[in-house]
């Protein structure tokens, strides 16, 4: 088979660094995609990506299609052949159609009717006729931010400067926005070259010579490498942000490793602030010593060699010296001024329209957390640690340095409270209010930061469902679903016992004092049980419970979470085993007919016929109370266990009466007392909604 | 190079290209973007190149005169293309060259930044052009102004010129970079820093500046029910620049901010929709090359 090598080239101006990784991942699979659809084999598709320019190399591609039969389906025999036996016009006519005669007919049954068919040769098209559609793949390609410019109606990821199509020495002729392919390729936009490229083997070490390291994993393992080594010489420790290497790898086309020093005063300036100022604006590598100090140097890459690298290094160290000098403006400033003086401007900043002020809000945190603090029976002085908490959670808000870096949010504010003199838990507690800060993040360690976070977190959730802000699909601009999920990852991990639906109605009290209840406070009310019962299922199902037993825990309001999370876990053990399987038909058969009970019927004792009814009803009036021991106090264990004390009754009673019997006084009581059983086993679990599982293994 | 040779060398270098050399224009703003030079002409298919230095006010930005970096005041040289040349990059990199910036000698990059001013209802897709590692230009290719889709595509090039001439004549403090080769920014500008932001950040009348922030609104959306497209656009300029009075002592917060911003939005979209069907009805006179003017003459 003749094969050939095949070069694409779009060059661009500079594509925005955090687009490159999925593009290249795009480009490559439609691709391939479309060598398969237009039948062509290859050997390797191999990408490159550099922020002007996308690249594809596409090695031993079949040079012409395979040659293929293909059947052509005519008329039905009927209508293909006359009475007397002659080919009609209709058969006449389609073969011709088809390129054939009909002496080329043959017939084939589809369905018991038999149908003319005629075999076509198709020939196999030649890959030069084909690549050209490779426009289509340019074309398609999807960025999440695409442009226009000019007057070019395309819409791309940056404006298009060039583009390289050659089948190996031949152009493939194809034009977008106005620019032809052609052999040309543009080397680095200072060190390099123009270079037509005859081969498309040669493209990388071409535009190597260019200063161009087209491949974005290599540039990647360069930096890398130039990192550690510096790190290696200078007995620094340097870790590697992935993120920021990627960046930094997207950002340039021939990179060297330099460094920069910035003035050791500087160093008395918190090392967050520091690091934010390095690599979010600079994309620098901050450099530890071994102790893990921030030391006054600083990595970064260059796109070019080594040539005139002092002056680089220079230069980026008078830039980065501005920003510590406004870096250490803001904290001098913000020292100058009392907590008191930052709490008192909250109220100048306005949380949401509807819901008022930052101070309002803290107002609010304070007789959140409060509740919370009495409901955990906290000490004293935890309380008093959690009223000042509360007070100055947010005062940051107001300073220079959180005005300019608002990540440092917290962070600063946890760094000025102990300046201010606060108590090292009150500050602490600044900080992790706003944990967990996304997914999976670190969650608050101290109970003051605990139950400040819920506080805040409760306070948004609440009030905004309450002014109809409530999340819908990609529609969540206050991070609601992150807050619940955080407010419960923070109930669970601290295992406390507040009853979630309890602490809903007493965040909606407090928006009702004030009058920020726009809806009704009950429809508000379970628009917030479904919104945290689906946080709810989403934690359970990150713990890996199956999604019918999380259907059967939140058949219930919300109680406390590590009871819900308890039974779920219980109940996702005893799935398997046969003891469970026994308690679960009883209770099933008992749900599932329970559902024809009336509402208002209630058990009438002296309606009983039986020995079984009466032993059924008395074993239930004598678990009860230790059953809602077991629930009050969350013991799912327990709780499963005084149900099963049921179980044998509730057998003998099916195995003895007819529960549907013609007389409806007696089925109608009978139904009654199943009712109340169902109910109960309810307020454990719905137990009829989880698919009995044999042990695997056994 | 001082300050005053940069800006010459600027506007030789895009006279050349055929801009049109344009003042200042003489409402504050914050921004070169805000000219109506820039903002109004950019919409629209007719042809418009211009290049002028923008004195830019940002009040939050004073420091007293005594941060070397930050100014309440700075310049911006600032140019416009449109459609946007094929070669704007190339004919951008020149200029730094005319400058005296070597690019063998220096790391220049061009980095992701993506431009919106909300409260114009403007929005670009571009770079920040770094210069080892420092911002010194914005280069953005409009893709929507005043609401409206920007068609063709203006290309904006606005270079810091503070930032630069501290690089060019390699000095740290922005108030000895020198203007002419005798008169440095500090002789001109320290004291007007220091005043603006004592004014700014204690002195200001908060209810006066809230009053006249409504009362520029009240005026803006006056003058445009007249079909007075310039003279609104100035009422609205005068709003922003009041609102960053505001912002700057910090009495407006980030969701106050958002209603702010959303008022004088709805103003910029109403003036620029306006604009465009003025041209349209003028029969946009600048499309077939024709100079401005000459028909009514």
């Amino acid at each position: 088979m003749k094969t050939t090598n095949v070069l694409f080239e779009i060059g661009l101006e500079e594509m925005p660094a955090r687009f490159m990784d999925d593009t290249e991942r795009q480009i490559k699979e439609k691709t391939i995609n479309w060598l398969n659809d237009i039948r062509l084999s290859y050997e390797t598709v191999q990408t490159f990506i550099t922020p002007r320019r996308i690249a594809v190399l596409i090695k031993g591609l079949q040079n012409k299609q395979d040659d293929q039969v293909e059947e052509a389906k005519g008329p039905s025999e009927q209508i293909a052949v006359s009475e007397d036996g002659e080919w009609t016009k209709a058969a006449i006519g389609f073969s011709k159609g088809q390129g054939k005669s009909t002496d080329d007919i043959y017939f084939k049954e589809v369905k018991g009717t038999r149908y003319v068919y005629v075999e076509k040769f198709i020939e196999g098209q030649k890959a030069e006729a084909l690549l050209p559609e490779f426009r289509e793949i340019i074309t398609s390609l999807h960025f999440p931010k695409s442009m226009r410019w000019s007057d070019q109606t395309l819409t791309f990821i940056r404006p298009i400067k060039w583009m390289l199509g050659l089948q190996d020495q031949q152009v493939i002729p194809f034009e977008i926005a106005g620019v032809k392919t052609s052999n040309v390729t543009y080397g680095h936009r200072f060190l390099g070259d123009v270079v037509t490229v005859t081969d498309p083997l040669q493209y990388e070490r071409l535009l190597n010579e260019q200063f161009v390291i087209a491949d974005a994993e290599k540039r990647k393992e360069m930096i890398r490498t130039g990192i550690q080594q510096l790190a290696h010489n200078q007995d620094w420790t340097i870790t590697i942000d992935e993120k920021l290497l990627t960046e930094v790898t997207h950002l340039l086309e021939y990179p060297t490793v330099f460094y920069g020093t910035f003035d050791s005063s500087f160093l008395h300036i918190p090392k967050e602030v520091l690091i934010t100022s390095m690599k979010e604006h600079q994309r620098y590598f901050p450099v530890e010593n071994s102790e893990g100090e921030l030391l006054p140097y600083f990595v970064s890459v260059r796109n070019g060699t080594d040539e005139y690298i002092d002056n680089v290094a220079k230069g980026n160290e008078k830039v980065l010296r501005a920003r510590l000098q406004d870096s250490q403006f803001f904290y001098e400033e913000d020292q100058k001024h009392a907590i008191e003086a930052y709490t008192k401007q909250l109220d100048r900043m306005v949380f949401q329209e509807q819901l008022g002020t930052i101070a309002d809000k803290v107002n609010r945190i304070r007789e959140i957390a409060q509740i919370i603090a009495d409901q955990l029976q906290l000490s004293d002085k935890e309380k008093q640690q959690i009223q000042r908490a509360a007070e100055i959670c947010k005062f940051d808000l107001v300073t220079n340095m959180v005005d300019e870096f608002s990540e440092l949010q917290g962070i600063m504010g946890r760094k000025y409270a102990l300046i201010f003199g606060e108590d090292e838990t009150v500050a602490q507690a600044i900080e992790e209010h706003y944990m967990p800060k996304h997914a999976n993040a670190k969650l608050p360690t101290s109970v003051v930061g605990s139950v400040i976070s819920m506080a805040d977190k409760l306070d948004t959730i609440v009030g905004c469902f309450s002014v109809g802000i409530i999340p819908s699909g990609s529609q969540d601009p206050y991070a609601l679903r992150r807050q619940a999920i955080g407010t419960l990852e923070i109930l669970n991990h601290n295992q406390w016992p507040l009853n979630i639906s309890e602490l809903i109605e007493n965040v909606q009290s407090i928006f009702k004092q004030r009058k920020l209840d726009a809806s009704s406070e009950t429809k508000v009310f379970d628009q917030l049980d479904t919104f945290f019962k689906q946080r709810t299922a989403y934690i359970m199902k990150e713990a890996k419970i199956e999604s019918d037993i999380i259907d059967a825990v939140l058949v219930q309001p919300l109680t406390q979470f590590s009871f819900m999370m308890e039974k779920a876990k219980l109940l996702s053990n005893k799935r398997y085993d046969v003891w469970f399987k026994e308690n679960q038909e009883a209770f099933v058969r008992v749900i599932n007919l329970a559902a024809k009970a009336n509402e208002e019927d209630e058990v009438n004792p002296t309606l009983f016929e039986n020995n079984q009814e009466e032993q059924l009803y008395a074993t239930y009036q004598k678990v009860l109370p230790d059953y809602q021991d077991a629930l009050t106090n969350g013991d799912a264990s327990q709780a499963l266990d005084t149900l099963s004390v049921l179980t044998e009754p509730i057998h003998a009673l099916f195995d003895h009466t007819m529960v549907m019997t013609e007389d409806e006084k007696l089925r109608s009581n009978r139904l009654a007392l199943l009712k109340a059983i169902a109910d109960t086993i309810k307020q454990f679990a719905d137990l009829s909604l989880i698919q009995w599982k044999q042990h695997q293994g056994a | 190079m001082n300050i005053q040779e940069m800006i010459l060398t600027l506007q030789n270098h895009w006279s050349d290209q055929e801009c049109i050399l344009m003042q200042a224009y003489d409402v504050e703003k914050g921004a070169g973007t805000m000219s109506p030079m820039t903002l109004l002409r950019s919409l629209g298919p007719e042809p418009w190149n211009v290049a002028y230095v923008e004195p830019s006010r940002r009040p939050a930005d004073g420091r007293y005169g005594q941060n070397p970096n930050r100014l309440y005041q700075h310049h911006q040289f600032q140019v416009i293309m449109k459609p946007s040349p094929d070669d704007i990059q190339e004919l951008y990199l020149e200029s730094l060259q005319k400058l005296g910036i070597d690019p063998l000698a220096h790391d220049i990059r061009f980095v992701e930044d993506n431009w919106e001013n909300p409260t114009l209802g403007a929005a670009g897709l571009g770079w920040e052009v770094w210069l080892d590692g420092m911002e010194i230009t914005q280069f953005t290719y409009f893709q929507q102004i005043g609401g409206l889709e920007a068609n063709p595509v203006s290309v904006e090039i606005t270079y810091g010129i503070e930032r630069l001439a501290s690089y060019i004549q390699d000095k740290e403090n922005v108030f000895e970079l020198n203007w002419t080769n005798d008169v440095t920014v500090g002789d001109i500008f320290y004291q007007p820093e220091y005043e603006h932001s004592t004014y700014t950040f204690q002195e200001s009348d908060t209810d006066m500046l809230f009053n006249l922030f409504t009362t520029y609104e009240a005026e803006a959306n006056r003058a445009m029910e007249k079909g007075l497209v310039f003279p609104a656009y100035d009422y609205v300029l005068k709003c922003s620049h009041t609102f960053n009075l505001l912002d700057a002592k910090g009495v407006i917060s980030v969701t106050e901010r958002t209603s702010y911003i959303g008022r004088v939005r709805q103003l910029a979209r109403e003036i620029a929709k306006l604009y465009v069907e003025q041209r349209e009805q003028l029969g946009f006179p600048m499309l077939k090359g024709d100079k401005v003017g000459h028909e009514n003459n």
